[in-house]
């Protein structure tokens, strides 16, 4: 007699990533503060920044970059630390590690989450900005680069954010420290102000960091190619962007790897 | 040296021991649950009780002895061996947004050959919550999705660590039939407790294990030698309360009875409860 054969993973997956968006989906605070939260601050920006950064483009314009790259933030490394910690903390994934599900199913039930996310944020924001603002959308090439910035950046976002759960204690513990810190990261970031207006050591702390290169390369997405000489180096340096944002995959995932628990530390 | 690991029981423990830091948090225990059984472990908080459930499922890595869970050093168990077992975790499953029938539909997915959601949702109860969100049951049916949760995928043996804390003694009766349905289909059962009316009712043996050892193993009727204990008759004589150990209980109530004229008053023939003997158990080795 042989013993039924485990369900073939391509099928745990599925069963992963509806859990994973039912979760999120369901859920009115994760709604509001992830997915509509950037839209918000669209609505209210857009309507009280309205004036000219140079060559005709609207500040709506620029912070079409910014409050993308923001959206990602948000749905990746906010969603991921304050969500993961929380299934760490109430037992979700002690329950997990108890069952037969391949361990892989539960990060791919969780990439299945981010991308939905993510995806949702930007065609809204774009809608809203084009329907209310007026915002001129990427053209050619340009959607190209809005890819792989929107791919990289969220890819080491989804990590990082992972990566940080572990050092929270709960769910709770974790939004009032990854909250505070997105917010700073973003207002260093150039997503609130102009980049090129922030104090240069400013700039330098948030160079360290993975947002600033997102918002940098949607800039290039968003703004005419003229605009470029604003920056502080002088271009939109996307070979930088890419290769910050890859560095930041790594060792995103190294951190994961390394720090990763199925259990919550007061477990034992 | 003790004895080899049983290959056939459902779990076997050799000279188990766990550290925590200098101390033995489990020290040396030995023991043997059958196939089909329903052992329920005993002993106060911090006694080492779900240290060692946590060994068997493979949640702890263990310091010392041998452990064959259905087999399987459940240190190195995979998918197949986790495909066996069924777990309902003192924590719970977690906080969802998803319903009690998606919840198990969800889980069964992970299992080779798991139970129909709907029947289990029947056997535990929780048909008329299937659409309800796991996040809006009371506590008591929360710890039975938990249960449901730990046997859609049919398991051979399921732990369950203590079930029933925070049931109302009718929700505990409701939870008790489940268990021997459970016991009916053929699972084994490794059950942990804080009730010693649960273990007496449910159990086949309880294990009483106090300060990481495990100090008596017994039918639930014969633990602490309460087989042979004497009973203690008590009655009211010349207005004050009267009471007597004895090995013979039936002659000592004869002989009042041709004592007394009529009724003897407020005759009481009472024999140690299982709570008594372990009581006096987990106090001696205190």
């Amino acid at each position: 007699m042989s013993a039924p054969s485990l369900p073939p993973l391509a099928r745990v997956y599925r069963v992963r990533a509806a859990v994973e968006l039912k979760e999120f989906f369901r859920q009115r605070e994760s709604v509001v503060f992830t997915l509509m939260f950037p839209v918000i601050l669209l609505v209210v920006f857009g309507a009280v920044l309205d004036y000219d950064i140079g060559n005709g483009v609207s500040f709506t314009q620029y912070f079409m970059a910014g409050v993308i790259a923001a959206g990602i933030l948000g749905a990746s490394l906010q969603n991921m630390a304050i969500g993961i910690a929380t299934e760490r903390s109430d037992g979700t994934l002690k329950h997990l590690a108890g069952t037969p599900m391949p361990k892989s199913a539960y990060f791919v039930g969780k990439i299945a989450q981010v991308v939905a996310v993510t995806v949702a944020t930007i065609v809204i924001l774009l809608v809203v900005g084009v329907v209310l603002y007026g915002v001129d959308l990427p053209s050619g090439t340009q959607w190209l680069t809005f890819a792989w910035v929107a791919l990289l950046g969220s890819a080491a976002c989804t990590l990082l954010g992972i990566a940080v759960s572990s050092l929270a204690k709960n769910g709770r513990s974790a939004s009032a420290t990854v909250t505070p810190v997105a917010l700073v990261l973003q207002f260093i970031s150039g997503v609130f102000f102009r980049f090129d207006q922030i104090p240069t050591w400013m700039q330098t702390i948030s160079s360290f960091f993975p947002l600033k290169w997102m918002a940098q390369g949607l800039r290039s997405v968003f703004l005419p190619d003229v605009l470029a000489t604003q920056e502080p180096a002088g271009s939109w340096e996307l070979g930088r962007v890419a290769l910050v944002l890859t560095a930041w995959v790594v060792v995103g995932l190294l951190l994961c790897v390394r720090t990763f628990r199925w259990r919550d530390r007061a477990d034992g | 040296m003790s004895a080899p690991l049983d290959p056939g029981a459902a779990i076997s423990i050799r000279g188990l021991v766990k550290r925590y830091g200098d101390r033995n948090a489990v020290d040396g225990v030995d023991l043997d649950i059958r196939r089909g059984e329903i052992f329920a472990l005993l002993g106060p908080n911090g006694a080492g009780k779900t240290t060692t459930v946590e060994i068997l499922e493979g949640y702890r890595s263990r310091d010392g002895g041998d452990v064959a869970v259905l087999g399987q050093d459940p240190a190195e168990g995979g998918r197949r061996w986790r495909a066996e077992i069924g777990i309902v975790l003192q924590s719970g499953a977690g906080d969802s947004q998803l319903t009690c029938a998606e919840l198990l539909t969800a889980q069964a997915a992970y299992y080779p050959d798991p139970r129909d959601p709907a029947e289990v949702l029947e056997l535990v109860g929780l048909t008329e919550k299937a659409g309800a969100r796991g996040r809006s049951l009371s506590g008591g049916q929360r710890r039975r999705l938990d249960v449901a949760l730990g046997i859609v995928g049919r398991p051979t043996l399921l732990f369950l660590d203590e079930p029933t804390t925070g049931f109302d003694p009718e929700a505990r009766r409701q939870f008790w039939s489940l268990i021997r349905s459970l016991r009916d289909l053929g699972t084994t059962m490794l059950l942990t407790t804080h009730y010693l009316d649960e273990a007496e009712e449910l159990a086949d043996r309880v294990g009483v294990i106090t300060a990481g050892r495990l100090v008596e193993v017994a039918v639930p009727a014969e633990l602490g030698g309460r087989g042979q204990a004497p009973a203690v008759v008590s009655w009211t004589e010349d207005g004050a309360r009267r009471s007597q150990d004895t090995p013979t209980p039936t002659a000592l109530v004869a002989e009042l009875a041709a004592r007394f004229p009529g009724e003897v008053p407020d005759l009481a023939v009472a024999r140690p409860t299982l709570e008594d003997v372990y009581l006096q158990m987990i106090g001696q080795s205190r």
